[in-house]
């Protein structure tokens, strides 16, 4: 599934973002920040006071309108939906209300480089995304179970993060808030002082931890002094009440000691509500470090189980994310969770014919090529 | 910084290969013997495995990062902060009268002298005015006797003028009532299910052993707990009710058969308790005494023997082991009157007797029984909270009971996990403080952990056992099916 089109566009002087409308709307104001989505070139009403037109296939006659025409690969957008629109033609899917995987992507800066990261950093200040983010929150169904906050690193914007959590808390107080963050700047107490007095009622910093060493983790995360600052972090937001959950990425350099991994995590971090094992995703810089992360998940099944087990024991739930349940070995399967997000997530030919496949959460579309020898249809 | 430090640990030579290195906070490791020695001599390469192992378990540092200090900071905090609340344990000695004659008891009389052996409604009223100055976040009254139940009139209006209490200050409050049952009536019944009151029970094994141990009129003690368990389990539910056992001569051929008792009377925990050597058990010491060893022998082939019947799936938890993994696997506090540092005596547990009088303990209240007052704190008619509790005895058993500072348990690789007992040890040996290589206290709790460590260490279906215990769930996560 693509999130993003370029189409050809009209009348679009600045980045215009709304909610998708099918069917016309009544009420003036909604209409105001509305797209008005139409198929075959048929306008169901006057046009003239929505934000713009979006039109799959070829356009309607309009005048002075926004328009953006000639999308094909949008053209499951639906009522409630948020798009933006930038004078380049540049279409992006915001938020699908149908989704259970909608996220904001605060920000592509990072202080860290993972060797293994998935959306490889870029180094421009884009703190201008802020204002498009409010926007974004704003236009989101109230009713949405859950939404992602994601990077890059959301915490740079520092104020402007804790802005947007408030700004979540005040329009979607329903809406559970899973945020993606290293941690780092939590080791200032005051920053994680400061979002615990947010009081956000539903709201789960997902951390990574990648080794029980400093070395290790600064290694892997390629910054001098990233496991200082993210363990102390935690303990700083565990103080002020933040709840976490801590993500460990499976690869060659954390297999070897995961067991001790996970023996510190229930020593030392037993606030954590939950600890997920997260397989390699096959994108981004993983590609340029390949020979040093590479390890057949078929490889460590005995060295999960043991790690899960820990964490269980210490009364913490463990959660397995991106494998195949082929791959899993049996007593792991009842933790595997579908955790590929729809719209990246795809089954390959050897999976016709098994019995799990309802179960089970398939590849990224990016990680078909290098798999794991034990992919097969279950019976 | 170049090389590495080392952070505060302690140690033993646990068998032919390995030392045993445990750090403050109580986590330990194995490490083999050669590079321990390397590692103590600062020698260890930065490239080995149990270099990064003593690493992340905080016995070395080797940059001038803030984290080993904090993280051991707060474990360390953690472990320690039982003491934070104070008293919490409140017991009651509602009557000093009992209807049983067991020979280890300590203090028990069978009397029909209502008014010389119960406790009166203004001495309840005093004591339970003591108890509401206590600063502990949760309270727990535990009426006990003699037999409680001797005098339910006092059971009841301590109970529910504590709850009234408790609701008009929004202090959290639980009660246990210990008792053998046998007059258990069904009015008792209704009025503890109202309150939701727990009950502790004795049951010392088959009925052969436990109405030899706990002779009655009628002789029928065994059956008459049985019938009680039974009936509070229906009225309060099956939680509500938990069995201790007490350990004598006649019980030390047959721990299989006592264990056995406990799961075929569906029961989730058993407590193999050692006698105390107090009160009229010391007396009665010679028909049901025994050594240390004898004991300790007869806790491994019931430990043997929970342990295979927790691996065919049915759950039964020993309270003794699963207090000390508590301490070795987990980071969480546990205080343990009898086995902490400082001691529990007054600061986490209070006895209030049947005639004011406070003890330090329910032992130091036996060791009046026998004439030696040592222990006696105060009396709630008499005396105020802050002479009670701020007093010059208290303050002395605290002082006793450090065993950080207690010479053979300041280095002793197991002081994490274990305690002290001054009331203990000035009952066996005249002196609050331990002579440790000949105390009975130290053979035993010494010989328990090292017997759980190589269990640990050797027995993966004990392991999972012991892990099962530390979590609520029921079964070990082996016998899961996937």
């Amino acid at each position: 599934m693509k999130l993003h089109e370029l189409a050809r566009v009209s009348g679009v002087e600045r980045t215009l973002i709304g909610r998708v409308t099918r069917t016309p709307l009544a009420d003036a104001r909604a209409r105001a920040d509305a797209w008005l989505l139409v198929d075959d070139s048929v306008l169901p009403c006057d046009p003239r006071d929505y934000l713009g037109i979006l039109a799959i296939g070829e356009p309607p006659h309009v005048e002075n309108v926004p328009l953006a025409h000639g999308l094909r690969q949008l053209a499951y957008l639906d009522d409630g939906d948020v798009v933006a629109v930038d004078p380049f033609g540049n279409v992006r899917a915001l938020y699908r209300r149908a989704s259970q995987h909608n996220f904001i992507l605060v920000t592509e800066q990072c202080n860290s480089l993972c060797l293994m990261c998935s959306q490889p950093p870029k180094a421009h200040d884009d703190s201008d995304r802020l204002v498009e983010h409010f926007r974004h929150i704003d236009l989101i169904d109230p009713a949405t179970a859950e939404l992602g906050i994601t990077g890059g690193e959301p915490t740079l914007f520092r104020d402007g993060f804790l802005a947007l959590i408030a700004r979540c808390k005040e329009r979607l107080p329903s809406t559970a808030l899973h945020v993606l963050t290293n941690g780092r700047l939590f080791y200032y107490r005051r920053f994680a002082e400061k979002l615990g007095a947010i009081a956000h009622p539903d709201l789960v910093l997902g951390i990574p931890l990648y080794s029980d060493v400093d070395t290790l983790h600064d290694h892997i995360v390629q910054a001098r002094g990233a496991f200082e600052e993210t363990v102390l972090g935690l303990h700083h937001l565990d103080r002020y009440g933040v709840r976490i959950e801590l993500r460990v990425v499976l690869h060659a350099l954390t297999i070897p000691r995961l067991g001790r991994l996970a023996e510190f995590i229930a020593r030392n971090l037993p606030f954590a509500a939950h600890v997920a094992f997260m397989g390699l995703e096959m994108v981004g810089l993983v590609h340029q470090h390949l020979d040093e992360l590479w390890i057949d998940p078929a490889d460590y099944q005995r060295e999960l189980v043991d790690a899960t087990s820990i964490i269980r024991n210490a009364g913490m739930s463990a959660s397995v994310y991106n494998h195949q349940l082929c791959v899993l070995a049996p007593r792991l399967r009842p933790l595997a969770r579908k955790s590929i997000s729809d719209w990246k997530n795809v089954y390959l030919p050897q999976c016709n014919g098994c019995s799990t496949l309802g179960a089970c959460g398939g590849f990224f579309q990016s990680g078909t090529k290098i798999r794991s020898r034990a992919i097969q249809a279950l019976a | 910084m170049s090389g590495y430090r080392l952070l505060p640990f302690r140690f033993l030579r646990f068998d032919d290969a390995r030392t045993l290195a445990v750090n403050e906070a109580g986590e330990f490791l194995f490490v083999a013997h050669d590079d321990f020695a390397r590692f103590v001599r600062r020698e260890l390469s930065p490239n080995t495995d149990v270099y990064l192992d003593l690493k992340a378990k905080h016995f070395l540092f080797d940059s001038d990062s803030a984290v080993p200090f904090e993280l051991l900071a707060t474990k360390i905090r953690t472990k320690k902060s039982f003491l934070g609340g104070f008293t919490s344990l409140h017991l009651f000695v509602v009557s000093l009268r009992c209807e049983h004659s067991c020979s280890y008891c300590q203090v028990s009389r069978v009397s029909s002298d209502r008014t010389r052996y119960d406790m009166s409604e203004e001495t309840a009223r005093r004591a339970l005015d003591l108890v509401f100055r206590s600063p502990a976040p949760l309270l727990k009254i535990e009426l006990q006797g003699g037999e409680p139940l001797l005098n339910f009139e006092r059971v009841r209006q301590i109970i529910v003028d504590a709850r009234e209490r408790a609701e008009r200050e929004r202090r959290a409050i639980e009660f246990v009532v210990t008792t053998n049952l046998a007059l258990l009536d069904d009015a008792m019944l209704a009025f503890f299910r109202e309150y939701g009151v727990c009950l502790s029970t004795s049951l010392d094994g088959p009925a052969a052993l436990h109405d030899a141990n706990r002779p009655r009129p009628g002789n029928d003690s065994h059956a008459r707990t049985l019938d009680g368990v039974r009936r509070a389990r229906e009225a309060l539910g099956p939680d509500r009710v938990a069995a201790l056992m007490t350990t004598t001569r006649a019980s030390l051929q047959m721990p299989e058969e006592i264990v056995d008792e406990y799961v075929r009377h569906g029961f989730t925990s058993i407590f193999l308790r050692p006698l105390s050597p107090y009160g009229f058990a010391l007396r009665s010491a010679r028909a049901n005494g025994y050594t240390t060893r004898e004991f300790l022998d007869f806790y491994v082939r019931a430990l043997d023997r929970i342990i295979a019947i927790n691996a065919a799936g049915t759950r039964l938890v020993e309270s003794y082991a699963q207090l000390l993994l508590t301490r070795m696997l987990t980071p969480f506090a546990t205080g343990y009157v009898d086995l902490q540092s400082p001691a529990g005596a007054g600061i986490g547990a209070v006895v209030y007797n049947y005639d004011g009088d406070v003890y330090a303990s329910d032992e130091a209240r036996m060791l009046a029984e026998m004439h030696d007052r040592r222990f006696l704190l105060g009396n709630a008619h008499r005396d105020r909270y802050e002479t009670i509790f701020g007093g010059a005895t208290l303050r002395t058993i605290v002082e006793s009971s450090v065993a950080e500072s207690i010479l053979g348990c300041a280095d002793c690789a197991f002081l994490p996990w274990c305690g002290a007992d001054p009331v203990y040890h000035y009952a066996t040996t005249g002196d609050l403080v331990p002579h440790v290589p000949t105390s009975a206290f130290h053979e035993k709790n010494f010989f328990l952990i090292r017997h759980l460590l190589s269990l640990l260490e050797r027995d993966t279906t004990a392991r999972d056992v012991f892990w099962s215990w530390l979590r609520e769930e029921a079964v070990p996560l082996q016998a899961e099916v996937a």
